[in-house]
């Protein structure tokens, strides 16, 4: 005990200090992280302004991509469809999570077993979903062809899901919230476990219903949550790709050519990557936007400090 | 609270949702089971007239089993890297409050949100470049730094709940850090370690984007992409697709079931208060 004192004493820095690690432990999984995440952004920018086929070495073109890209219509179209997907995206996983969420964030016994089943989705890879999907849709061995007292026969005679435009959106929208509403939920359902019960006993008293509970106190408190939830979905919708290349191919025609799709393609089909990596390089700064204020928005960059004030 | 009524609203929602999810999961089970030609007359929906298993040895026979190696390794050799990685830096984190360590921390809270397309290319062009295309290495090293930023918030969470009183006393006791690490961080954050654990498991066992891009020969193919061009292949043979789907999600089925408390308390506390 008294080394320990003397030695406080003489770096001057108080026996608290002792036992905290110095900032090298943060650096491997920085530099890894550097290497394989931060070091590609750089890249990328470089190859935008390059012209490369995957064989030899990239050549410098200056703006000429960029150019290009901008004067071409598929680009707009490909954001439209992105913004599209990601708006349907959000609109109908976020009331639906939220209220399953809500719902899942009870401690009754039958909600425990029914959450583990919601659950299952998020276990599939977006591959195997898709894949499922896509058999189970297929027009003449799938659900359309067994249930078509439910689904119509028009959507027979128009060539069925995959080939008009707004129903290959919508089987996309539809499979995204199969795959991702299990997430959201349980943000939800932790978020929901988090609100202090007096809230709803204190609203019971003073006669509160259900719904007017849910209106006043669950979604208010729930601000947090959505907005965590929301922006998740809203970086997962930018890049929506998997369920894009199994389903439609981006068809019909170009109608679910998404931006993350269209550099797959534009690199890893026509091997043009400087145009590909200008797709990149406008992604990245999208979602880098969107972080950024995920980030502010959601406090998760105060977290830090909520419990150390040593 | 548990005197209210009923709430029938929420009780037709709930079941109708019940129904959405377990369908699919039922025709997938179902049919993998079914002659594809039972399958294309009745349809998904139907009851089975007879049960088979020629679409497992179907599946197997077309080399799916070699997937297994590779997803194999590849998720391990993830797992492992995360755990080397991850625990160190958010000790960093949570105990060392300098401005170098607060820029780490944003970095990672930022790079949550770097999506894998946006770095495809990059990557791409980096692995030809080392001659590391086309190996089960290229795969595995973006797969893992992918998985950094949120198993490190994950942790870093974990982390946080040891009480400073507990560093106190170890630090009264004159313990260097890597023994406050190596004693008391470690074993009491075994419930975050379980967590990273699992979600990097997940993520490297269903990742499908780096395979599609940084492999081509078969030998180096995982569950996803062989599942990819199985499809693409067979696509009419609904009911082998389903054996195939089966047969890659057993290994995580069976991870869920001993780790589910895991990374559901992990998962959960992604939304915040």
């Amino acid at each position: 005990m008294t080394t320990l004192a003397k030695r406080g004493r003489t770096k001057g820095s108080g026996g608290l200090k002792i036992g905290r690690p110095s900032f090298l432990w943060s650096l491997p999984a920085f530099v890894y992280f550097a290497i394989f995440a931060l070091l590609p952004l750089g890249v990328v920018v470089w190859l935008s302004f390059t012209s490369w086929d995957a064989i030899g070495s990239p050549h410098w073109v200056g703006t000429s991509n960029w150019t290009a890209m901008f004067k071409n219509p598929e680009l707009l179209q490909s954001f439209k469809i992105t913004g599209i997907l990601t708006i349907l995206g959000i609109a109908t996983q976020t009331p639906i999570s939220m209220l399953l969420g809500v719902w899942a964030s009870g401690y009754q016994k039958n909600r425990a077993i029914l959450s583990a089943l919601y659950f299952i989705p998020l276990l599939m890879s977006a591959i195997a979903i898709s894949v499922v999907w896509a058999s189970l849709l297929s027009p003449y061995f799938g659900l359309p062809h067994e249930l078509h007292w439910l689904f119509g026969s028009a959507l027979f005679n128009h060539g069925f899901l995959f080939s008009s435009s707004p129903a290959a959106i919508g089987v996309l929208t539809f499979v995204g919230m199969w795959q991702w509403t299990p997430f959201h939920t349980l943000i939800y359902q932790g978020g929901a476990r988090a609100i202090p019960e007096v809230l709803y006993q204190a609203a019971s008293i003073d006669g509160a219903g259900r719904v007017r509970q849910f209106w006043s106190i669950t979604v208010p408190q729930l601000r947090n949550t959505m907005i965590t939830s929301m922006v998740l979905m809203l970086a997962g919708g930018l890049t929506t790709f998997d369920t894009i290349l199994v389903l439609t191919q981006g068809g019909p025609g170009t109608a679910t050519t998404s931006t993350s799709y269209y550099m797959y393609l534009e690199g890893f089909k026509s091997f043009q990557f400087g145009p590909a990596s200008v797709l990149s390089v406008m992604l990245i700064v999208v979602t880098t936007i969107v972080s950024l204020i995920a980030v502010r928005a959601s406090g998760w960059d105060k977290m830090r400090s909520t419990q150390e004030g040593l | 609270m548990t005197k209210q009524r009923p709430n029938y609203v929420a009780g037709a929602f709930t079941s109708f949702w019940l129904v959405l999810v377990i369908a699919p999961v039922y025709v997938l089970i179902k049919a993998s089971f079914q002659t594809q030609e039972d399958y294309t007359l009745s349809g998904p929906l139907s009851i089975p007239k007879s049960l088979t298993t020629s679409n497992y040895s179907t599946v197997v026979s077309s080399g799916f089993l070699h997937y297994f190696v590779a997803t194999g390794i590849v998720t391990v050799a993830t797992v492992g890297i995360v755990l080397l990685l991850v625990p160190p830096v958010a000790f960093a984190i949570v105990r060392n409050q300098s401005r170098t360590v607060t820029f780490v921390f944003r970095a990672f809270l930022l790079g949550l949100a770097v999506p894998i397309q946006a770095v495809i290319v990059p990557i791409f062009f980096i692995m030809i470049k080392v001659n590391l295309y086309d190996t089960l290495i290229a795969v595995i090293l973006p797969t893992a730094a992918f998985s950094l930023p949120l198993s490190t918030i994950i942790m870093t969470g974990s982390m946080r709940d040891i009480t400073p009183d507990l560093y106190e006393a170890m630090s009264l006791d004159g313990a260097n850090s890597w023994r406050v690490f190596w004693n008391m961080v470690l074993p009491l954050s075994r419930g975050g370690l379980a967590t990273i654990i699992v979600f990097s498991a997940l993520n490297a066992w269903n990742g499908f984007l780096f395979p599609l891009i940084l492999t081509q020969s078969k030998s180096d193919s995982v569950f996803t992409l062989g599942l990819f061009n199985f499809q693409t292949a067979n696509g009419i043979d609904a009911p082998a697709i389903c054996a195939a789907v089966v047969l890659s999600i057993i290994p995580i089925l069976l991870v869920y079931l001993f780790a589910r408390r895991a990374l559901i308390q992990g998962l959960m506390g992604v939304g915040g208060k």
